[in-house]
């Protein structure tokens, strides 16, 4: 409070001493409200130019916000909604479109693979089939060939087995050759065998 | 280190226009500077329109967003025509007291004539607006619905009080913490001028410099806070012009 007071003890003695036409502070005439001008704020004086240059500056201030800066600011807000809105919207039917691709692809992928595999199969069943052939043939082949040997054997044999009729009376005639002397008589040996046999 | 002398006028180009007082004062000049503020920010920072904003733009568009949804919210749909002059209100009243917080400017808003101005205008759109909208119905502002015949010979002069006491509450308010705000400031701020220059009392010099930057904290959320009290109170009084049946 003291320093309050010493200002505005100041400002009594400045207005004393300079006197009337003294610019002091708020008051460019003088020191008849020098009085109210302890506290500016409540000095009449000063009402007038601040209420003339506010109406001024406000209103023009207002006739700006209202005619240029608002209506641009509520443009880009609802320009940027509406892109937005295209946007997500583009977006969306993009989305959808991509979604529909990826159904016929995998459409596609299936139809194919199940052709792949009908093709697999019947390769597979062809060549089976082809092999079954193949080795029914063989197996005839085989057989065949199987049945030929044995009757060849069976030739071979039976021709051995004649033969061995012969070489057993040649043995017998040479044998009776020896021990007699003389040449045996083929007809009676042939006999004799014929006798052995039965 | 007089604390009201930063309250004073200094008439940096006297003018007379029809015996009124019209001199361009440092008070003139500091609205201009917060008008000049307010345009820069809604006008230079929105110019490039930008689909994606930048810092500027993007002030100025949450600004826009944060008063239209404050009008939208009090004054309803219909309020929005008040839009445009709540958000210059708005955006005028906080840029001067933001303004007015830098050490050697001028606080447009901690003169009385200023915040009174501002609250006679805005009670008397209320008044005009009211009367013009739904004529002499207009004065069931007075007189709450669904109030007892006997309860409303107390309530209606209660109501007529309340009513012609918010110029008064409107224009103070802003004012007296506008003046209240800067007042300390300055008080603290010579404190620790004396304490410096009293010897030992130096050291005690630090505590009140503490308190100033905190107090400069609270006067910048008094700053913001006022400026938006201001608009809301005269969203509020637009709604009851605007639907003055309770």
């Amino acid at each position: 409070m003291a320093i309050i007071d010493l200002a505005a003890a100041e400002g009594a003695a400045r207005a004393a001493t300079e006197g009337p036409a003294a610019t002091h502070g708020t008051l460019a005439q003088g020191g008849k409200q020098e009085a109210s001008s302890d506290f500016p704020p409540f000095d009449p004086a000063n009402f007038a130019p601040q209420l003339v240059w506010l109406a001024l500056i406000f209103g023009v201030l207002y006739a700006l916000m209202a005619r240029i800066a608002l209506p641009r600011v509520a443009s880009i807000l609802s320009d940027r909604e509406s892109a937005i809105e295209t946007d997500l919207l583009a977006s969306r039917e993009l989305q959808a479109k991509a979604q529909s691709a990826a159904a016929e692809n995998d459409a596609t992928l299936r139809a194919t693979k199940a052709r792949a595999q009908a093709i697999g199969r019947a390769a597979q069943q062809q060549a089976s089939a082809e092999a079954e052939a193949r080795r029914v043939a063989l197996d005839a082949q085989f057989s065949a060939r199987l049945k030929a040997a044995d009757a060849q054997i069976a030739a071979a044999k039976a021709q051995a087995l004649a033969h061995v009729e012969d070489i057993a009376q040649d043995a017998a005639g040479s044998i009776l050759q020896k021990l007699t002397g003389k040449p045996a008589d083929p007809r009676a040996l042939a006999a004799a065998l014929g006798a052995l046999k039965s | 280190m007089n604390p009201t002398e930063q309250f004073e006028l200094t008439r940096l180009a006297p003018i007379h226009l029809f015996g009124v007082d019209a001199s361009f004062t440092n008070a003139a000049a500091f609205m201009l500077l917060a008008a000049l503020g307010v345009v820069a920010l809604m006008m230079l920072a929105t110019a490039p329109r930008a689909l994606v904003p930048g810092r500027g733009q993007a002030l100025a568009e949450a600004l826009y967003e944060f008063v239209a949804s404050t009008v939208r919210s009090t004054a309803g749909a219909e309020g929005m025509r008040f839009f445009p002059f709540v958000f210059t209100l708005f955006a005028f009243l906080l840029i001067a007291n933001l303004i007015g917080l830098v050490p050697y400017t001028f606080s447009v808003t901690s003169q009385i004539v200023v915040t009174f101005a501002f609250a006679a205008f805005v009670i008397s759109t209320v008044v005009l607006y009211g009367f013009w909208r739904h004529g002499f119905r207009f004065l069931k502002l007075f007189l709450p619905s669904g109030v007892p015949a006997p309860v409303l010979l107390i309530l209606a002069p209660i109501e007529i009080i309340s009513f012609l006491s918010r110029p008064v509450s409107l224009s103070v308010r802003l004012f007296a913490n506008m003046l209240a705000g800067h007042i300390t400031l300055q008080v603290f701020g010579g404190f620790v001028l004396v304490l410096t220059g009293g010897g030992i009392w130096a050291i005690l010099a630090p505590i009140p410099l503490f308190a100033t930057v905190a107090m400069f904290a609270l006067e910048l959320l008094v700053a913001c806070l006022q400026a938006f009290v201001f608009a809301v109170l005269t969203c509020v009084y637009l709604n009851d012009a605007i639907h003055p049946g309770h």
